[in-house]
């Protein structure tokens, strides 16, 4: 099978969502673009400079943006409608729900900064909630990129599928782990590194790390296989039921509450159908806080080294 | 309003957005004598299996443009069909009905600055000011002083007019049409109109009458009851 191991190179997945807005601006005429007054850091000013007839600026106003996206997909838009994770999942929850969920509208929430490794900004800023909130809204579909290719092909898939979409996206650069021409799918994941002694499924910034964990087990001579959940929600059911089976255990790891994210999805398939062990790697039931994002990934266990030890704890 | 019930997602239609969705019984009535769907469905509102859910469903109820119920959404949505409709270079227009009660919903006033920021004259706002709310007079509630000042200082043109006289409300959208900024209608309005009992009573908010209620109310608004 194809291996992969994360580069060298580096990529804020922002800078690839930006960029992969414009390439489909060009290509897909009912594609429109909303912004709370943070375009600069979500990226979709590179939108806003190419089409700017297609972006609507509406201020600090999450909740006033996601109504406005829900009344541009009825009358035919897709409709992008980005902010901080924090913001337009948080702040504007129930407009989510009631406005796009509901009605089932081609809304696509696009938000970046997502987890501690926002860094400086501390608690506020940092959204760890924001998987398990919006997995639990029925018609949502989401999307958790690893890199920058991930990026790409998530927009490229909530464009192509209808209905509503949370793409959950970082601040910080993270290696590259996929080349340009891998493609990905709804409801699919990505089985990274065979193995047969236990399986780690990981999310976002959380992959890279899993895929060096993986690594060192090796030398230790532990097999362990790496799944990165690309589509959080629809899960992809065979590759970690089959996981399950085949490895008898299972480490989740996301950059999130342990409560209601990728943990507890894997968690609630698992326990239905393949039941086995499953240690739950997240930020604990805690907020965030300031500091650099390398201190904070340390102090809330989420370092290679820490998949590395829950793997040999099951 | 440019609608038609044989093609109720006809692209070139006028929009609607209830905002105050609460009102859907009344959206409901007209929609069926518009021939949208038959009359006596309006007698399955708000049972199992009906498509006249309890707050408007654009998805299940044939002449629903959007779907609301939980207050202070609808002009957000109403600028987006607006925005879209611009962007297509399309001649339909929007309109969005919002109850006073809802103006304490901090998220219309986020509509109303982009209205206004994007001069959305292909939209018009109504606000149904019948000064009650679910839990008494809007003034003891929350909302303090004039609706109209309010929009005026967003940056809306204003009318304020009596939303019982049809005379008045078709100058108002007149009166709409041909402004350079986006207007709202300030319809004063008596809850319970023309049933003695009911006029001003915060209760009938959300209360269904008694069969005899019913009878009274009819008789007073000289209909026959069916």
């Amino acid at each position: 099978m194809k291996s992969y191991f994360p580069k060298t190179e580096k990529q804020a997945v922002r800078d690839a969502y930006g960029q992969a807005l414009v390439e489909w601006g060009g290509k897909e005429e009912r594609l429109v673009v909303l912004d709370a007054d943070l375009s600069q850091s979500t990226k979709t000013v590179k939108f806003a400079q190419a089409y700017p007839q297609r972006f609507f600026q509406l201020g600090v106003a999450e909740q006033d943006m996601m109504g406005t996206a829900a009344g541009l997909s009825l009358a035919g838009k897709i409709a992008f409608a980005s902010s901080f994770a924090i913001f337009a999942t948080g702040r504007a929850f129930e407009q989510i729900r009631n406005s796009i969920a509901y009605p089932n509208l081609d809304v696509k929430v696009a938000a970046t900064h997502a987890g501690i490794t926002v860094g400086e900004d501390g608690s506020s800023h940092q959204a760890l909630e924001d998987i398990a909130v919006m997995r639990a809204l029925p018609n949502m579909h989401v999307l958790v990129p690893a890199d920058g290719q991930a990026t790409r092909e998530a927009v490229r898939l909530a464009i192509q599928t209808p209905g509503p979409f949370y793409l959950r996206m970082g601040r910080e650069a993270v290696p590259l782990i996929y080349d340009a021409d891998e493609s990905f799918a709804v409801g699919g994941g990505k089985l990274l590194r065979p193995g047969k002694d236990a399986t780690i499924v990981a999310c976002g910034v959380m992959v890279a790390p899993a895929l060096t964990a993986a690594e060192q087990l090796a030398q230790e001579g532990v097999d362990v296989r790496v799944i990165d959940a690309f589509s959080v929600k629809p899960l992809d059911r065979e590759l970690i039921l089959a996981a399950a089976r085949q490895t008898g255990g299972i480490v989740t790891a996301e950059e999130h509450n342990n409560l209601g994210g990728l943990g507890s999805a894997v968690a609630e398939l698992v326990a239905a159908e393949a039941p086995c062990r499953v240690l739950r790697l997240g930020t604990g039931d805690r907020f965030g806080q300031s500091g650099k994002p390398e201190a904070l990934l340390r102090e809330y266990g989420l370092t290679a080294t820490d998949l590395a030890r829950a793997v040999k704890e099951l | 309003m440019k609608i038609d019930p044989e093609k109720p997602l006809w692209s070139e239609r006028d929009r609607f957005v209830l905002s105050k969705g609460h009102a859907a019984p009344a959206l409901y009535a007209v929609l069926a004598e518009r021939g949208f769907f038959p009359t006596e469905e309006l007698l399955s509102l708000r049972r199992f299996g009906s498509r006249l859910q309890g707050h408007p469903d654009c998805r299940k109820t044939p002449g629903i443009d959007a779907s609301t119920g939980s207050l202070g959404q609808g002009l957000s949505i109403a600028n987006g069909l607006a925005l879209a409709a611009r962007l297509d270079g399309a001649k339909w227009h929007t309109y969005v009905l919002m109850g006073d009660g809802e103006l304490e919903e901090g998220q219309i006033w986020e509509a109303a600055m982009t209205t206004a920021r994007y001069r959305l004259t292909n939209l018009t706002a109504i606000v149904d000011h019948n000064k009650l709310q679910i839990d008494g007079e809007i003034s003891a509630v929350k909302l303090q002083g004039s609706i109209a000042q309010r929009f005026g200082a967003f940056g809306w043109h204003t009318v304020e007019i009596d939303g019982h006289n049809y005379r008045e409300l078709a100058a108002a959208f007149d009166e709409a049409e041909t402004q350079s900024v986006p207007t709202v209608i300030i319809a004063h309005t008596i809850k319970g109109k023309g049933v003695s009992f009911m006029e001003n009573q915060a209760l009938w908010h959300g209360t269904p009458p008694k069969p005899q209620q019913v009878q009274a109310a009819l008789s007073e608004l000289g209909r026959e009851s069916k």
